[in-house]
């Protein structure tokens, strides 16, 4: 693997950027491996990285039956935060926050993870008192969040519409500075190219269809595309397409799959600061380094695997986003796609162990994983090896909603997540 | 924007006319007290969750307000049929 550098580059510049190698194998199965990751996403990626680099098992592949990093990982609106009001919560997602903090040095790619803040909009009375309940909770877990006046909040991001006689007017906000955004791509190749130099096997266009399991019921390998893989390890990190797949174990999950959308518009000066989020008008915003406005909107009301979303979803969210934003009015929207959420009832991850032996998942994180994927792949990676959950991991079991103890984060997040 | 047939009706209208209600033809158990704690985890949290073929109930808030069943493929996002509530399954 080429270290990448400011002399590398500059080398490379030379030669007019013609002799960049392959930054990694396009690598194809082998018969059997120590562990299988399936999902070629950020997490799947991140959890493949962290098995060779942290917990010495090199002998690994990532199928993913697609391209790597393109499905929700290279579809979301990148966004990073650590904000979650339960304790179980606030532990996991900090726990990501804390990793991405260093991750570029750490892979040796630039993952443009910006601290620029996440700031949360309160519109009412309720908004208000339910974001100052957040900020205490997430103190007393040494999770940073602050209140600001609609004075501060405009002074922290000065496209905000604070006029009392506005449509949405703006009581004030809760702000973690620790919070912001990341190049969603990078972070997939970078733990790609990170984990490909331990040793790990990625493995493109090749989709799992069917688990082995031996007399016993334990895993023993997958069948895919590009034949049968043996392994007694298999990790899950399949996002939408998470129900799919535990059907060819036997197992039925608490998980429903809905599209959600994003959109960008076309791209202008640096104009927005921060990220903003509004959960109870439905509009949350960034902008990226190529000058695009990242606007996320909300899923649609069915189940659905189609990766598109209905355009009313979208008119909404433009329609809160134009009344909070008014500079913004006369922008152009550029794309819009959808990309397959699994969402469980209480709105919180599921990443653990499974009923059949060998067959571990990290799903259910719903329309805000993103934020979760150097924590989701470390936790996925050390249950897979020790063969039982982290402390971190360990609350979101798929037992607890069979014995009742939920992390009912579906109010506590709203519907953005 | 799908458009959805209602079997009251008998139009053919926007979504936006109607509110998804999730999963059909799961039935409440009649013995509440007896379910065990894996019976009540079935009925309230595992959900089929198809790539395909899948069972859905629909209500036409804004028009006639009543509930009906509907099958649907959740690739193509087509409808298949849809069927007055108490029907049986398609």
């Amino acid at each position: 693997m080429t270290r990448f550098s400011a002399f590398s580059l500059f080398a490379k510049a030379l030669s007019g950027h013609q002799n960049w190698p392959e930054q990694w194998p396009d690598a194809a199965p082998k018969p059997a491996y120590d562990a299988i990751i399936v999902g070629g996403g950020g997490h799947g990626l991140g959890a493949a990285y962290y098995l060779a680099k942290k917990y010495g098992i090199t002998n690994v592949a990532v199928l993913e039956k697609g391209w790597i990093g393109g499905g929700n990982t290279g579809r979301n609106t990148t966004i990073i935060r650590s904000n979650y009001l339960y304790d179980e919560s606030a532990h996991l997602y900090d726990h990501a926050v804390k990793l991405w903090d260093g991750l570029s040095q750490e892979l040796n790619y630039n993952i443009m993870f910006s601290k620029r803040g996440v700031m949360m909009l309160a519109h009412n009375v309720h908004d208000v008192q339910s974001l100052q309940r957040h900020i205490n909770a997430n103190r007393l877990n040494g999770v940073d969040n602050e209140w600001l006046t609609p004075e501060q909040a405009k002074a922290y991001c000065p496209p905000l519409n604070i006029s009392p006689d506005a449509r949405h007017p703006v009581l004030g906000a809760a702000l973690q500075r620790r919070g912001g955004t990341a190049r969603h791509d990078s972070v997939a190749w970078g733990y790609a190219r990170a984990a490909a130099a331990l040793g790990v096997d990625i493995i493109q266009n090749c989709a799992v269809t069917g688990i082995r399991r031996d007399a016993n019921g334990a895993v023993e390998g997958v069948e895919t595309t590009r034949g049968y893989i043996a392994s007694k390890r298999v990790g899950v990190s399949a996002a939408g397409n998470t129900s799919v797949i535990m059907h060819m174990a036997g197992l039925d999950f608490p998980l429903e799959s809905y599209p959600l959308q994003a959109l960008v518009s076309e791209p202008i000066k640096p104009t927005f600061p921060c990220v903003v989020m509004s959960n109870t008008v439905h509009a949350y915003m960034s902008q990226s380094d190529k000058g695009e406005l990242v606007i996320g909107a909300g899923t649609d009301q069915y189940v659905s695997y189609s990766q598109r979303g209905a355009l009313h979803i979208v008119e909404h969210t433009l329609a809160a986003i134009c009344e909070i934003f008014p500079i913004y009015r006369r922008m152009r929207m550029l794309r819009t796609w959808g990309g397959i959420v699994d969402v469980t009832p209480d709105r919180s991850p599921i990443l653990g162990k499974t009923p059949v032996k060998g067959l571990y998942v990290n799903c259910g994180w719903g329309t805000g994983g993103f934020k979760a994927t150097p924590g989701a792949g470390d936790l996925l990676a050390y249950t897979m090896a020790k063969d039982e959950p982290h402390y971190i991991n360990a609350p979101f079991n798929l037992d607890r909603f069979r014995n009742g103890r939920l992390i009912d984060e579906a109010a506590a997040a709203a519907v953005a997540h | 924007m799908i458009l959805i047939h209602c079997p009251y009706c008998d139009e053919k209208r926007p979504e936006i006319e109607f509110a998804n209600a999730g999963q059909a033809h799961i039935a409440r158990p009649l013995d509440p007290s007896g379910q065990t704690d894996a019976e009540w985890e079935a009925y309230l949290f595992i959900r089929a969750n198809p790539r395909g073929r899948h069972h859905e109930r629909w209500r036409h808030v804004h028009g006639c307000g009543r509930f009906f069943n509907a099958v649907r493929d959740t690739v193509t996002d087509k409808f298949e049929a849809t069927y007055k509530a108490g029907e049986p399954r398609r």
